[in-house]
């Protein structure tokens, strides 16, 4: 289940005033079980690329291969991909309409062509996986918190159970204790079956502490690939574009020109502690 | 998608049709609409002809854009056509074949209704063309103050115009989203039956309702934040005043006005049929 994309390119609005080139040549191979981090300025192309993921997007130019099959070949159903490839959208909240939690969840299994059954079966599940308390299963969505309403968007795409699940800034407009409880569990999602999980986001942050590789996108083109640790040692670079490592980056960094022998590797405040703890 | 879709489809470019005052357009522009019914003879159509293609040619816009804005009226101008060309029974009989009849006077006003309905759309396509819908709105309150003396709410209307424009692009980005949101969790958009069609838009539309009123809401409030109280005492940012370039084009196309008057009254030489 691996996904392959070879040199996409893609163009908004060929042939008028507003054409944009929002792809360029982006290459790009994950394999089933990672975790992936794609992080970009706004207007960087990472909502575009993912969306070529699940088919909503045809690149202008380019391949995709998914599980090895040609994904642009004549013939190949985008219904498949997309039973395969979930997709979470910024705000997913915004996309609630069923009279009450439950149903919503189920609309993705329903459109799957599973029994009324099976579908409540994976629907409560994907509620259990995000923490969705079940006394409110019966509640209209409308009423419920931001943050709440944001587990039961996930939830909805979960009950799908894709092999790849793609986040679209999954946290965004959410207070810090709700962003943490939902990274964390992504994570443990991901801990605990052989999902893919990509993570969109602009918060070095939040990605650092998860992504097994992190994938920094600029103007359209892929900057980095690699380790959270190896991105984050272009931190001077990466500030050119605007975005920065985490702060404990420019810690370790202030630290070792002051003259500690410290690593600058560190990318998550325990790994720091930790390193600041040896010297000392 | 969806975002193909441009409506008021402006077209920038940094041309002087671009950077005249949107009254100035509004105001051409309906002269320029009662122009065209002002003459019978082929030297009207020649200089009106004439008018239309040096504004499209200063204003820089491609002609393939002003094309593009015929497209939805082919079938009201292909109707025309056929009716003034068969129904109409004076003049001298050219062809006839069964119940059917053209008359060279019935091809003269099928030749002339296409012509004047084309060069009508392409007119006032070319003012959307060249203006903002917000230049646009500003341009109709500033025209239709004098109203204000009879009591119309001259501000409201116009507050309520770009309000309305304004959304057009955010709800269908919206929209956009939201079937993009579905399709990713399976929804059928494209297949059955009318009914089943119908039904399939319902997750789709309940939460671009609940979007449209929320925005609407959120408008409201930051208006009151920022006191808003309609537009009595309200000054502008960009108020509109007129510039040379304003004066000129207000005296060309007068000129053109009077022209096509005269031609219309004394000039009525005809080539061949026409």
């Amino acid at each position: 289940m691996s996904i392959k994309l070879e040199h996409i390119n893609y163009i908004y609005g060929e042939g008028t005033a507003y054409r944009k080139q929002a792809l360029k040549d982006v290459s790009l191979e994950i394999p089933q079980g990672q975790f992936v981090g794609i992080i970009g300025h706004t207007g960087s192309g990472k909502s575009t690329l993912i969306q070529h993921l699940n088919g909503l997007i045809k690149a202008t130019d380019g391949k995709f291969y998914f599980n090895d099959e040609d994904v642009y070949a004549e013939g190949y159903s985008m219904r498949k991909l997309r039973n395969e490839v979930g997709l979470v959208f910024q705000y997913p909240e915004h996309q609630l309409f069923e009279v009450d939690v439950l149903t919503d969840v189920c609309f993705g299994p329903k459109n799957q062509g599973l029994s009324k059954e099976e579908c409540e079966k994976r629907a409560r599940e994907a509620l259990e996986a995000v923490g969705f308390p079940e006394k409110y299963y019966g509640q209209s969505p409308f009423d419920l918190s931001g943050g709440q309403k944001r587990r039961v968007a996930i939830a909805g795409v979960l009950a799908m159970r894709p092999k790849v699940l793609v986040l679209d800034e999954p946290t965004a407009g959410l207070d810090p204790k709700g962003r943490d409880e939902i990274l964390d569990q992504i994570a443990e999602l991901h801990r605990q079956g052989d999902m893919t999980v990509v993570l969109v986001s602009h918060s070095m942050e939040d990605v650092a502490k998860y992504v097994d590789r992190l994938i920094v996108m600029n103007r359209g083109e892929k900057m980095f690939d690699g380790t959270p640790k190896e991105v984050f040692s272009h931190y001077k670079e990466l500030e050119k574009i605007g975005l920065s490592a985490p702060q404990v980056t420019y810690v370790m960094n202030a630290l070792k020109d002051k003259g500690f022998e410290v690593s600058t590797g560190a990318t998550t405040i325990e790994e720091a502690v930790e390193e600041i703890m040896k010297v000392l | 998608m969806i975002r193909d879709i441009t409506i008021g489809q402006y077209y920038p470019t940094n041309s002087i049709v671009h950077r005249l005052d949107p009254r100035v357009k509004i105001m051409c522009t309906l002269f320029y609409l009662i122009s065209l019914f002002l003459f019978k003879s082929v030297l009207g159509y020649v200089l009106c002809t004439a008018f239309l293609f040096t504004v499209i040619k200063v204003s820089k816009v491609p002609f393939k854009f002003i094309t593009k804005g015929l497209k939805p009226i082919v079938i009201l101008l292909m109707i025309t056509v056929i009716f003034n060309l068969f129904l109409t029974n004076q003049g001298k009989l050219l062809v006839s074949f069964w119940v059917f009849k053209i008359t060279d006077e019935g091809l003269r006003t099928a030749v002339y209704m296409a012509i004047r309905l084309i060069y009508l759309i392409v007119g006032s396509s070319l003012m959307t063309l060249t203006t903002t819908p917000n230049e646009l709105t500003d341009g109709i309150e500033r025209l239709l103050k004098p109203f204000n003396k009879i009591k119309m709410p001259v501000h409201e209307i116009a507050m309520m115009m770009s309000i309305a424009l304004r959304f057009i692009p955010i709800l269908l980005e919206e929209t956009d989203k939201i079937m993009k949101a579905q399709i990713a969790r399976g929804a059928d958009l494209e297949n059955g039956n009318l009914i089943q069609k119908a039904k399939n838009m319902i997750p789709i539309l309940v939460p671009l309702f609940v979007s449209a009123f929320r925005r609407a809401n959120d408008l409201a409030m930051a208006m009151e934040a920022r006191c808003y109280r309609g537009g009595e005492g309200r000054t502008k940012m960009k108020p509109l005043i007129y510039q040379k370039r304003d004066y000129v084009t207000y005296a060309a196309t007068i000129l053109y006005i009077v022209v096509m008057v005269l031609v219309g009254r004394y000039i009525s030489f005809r080539v061949w049929i026409f």
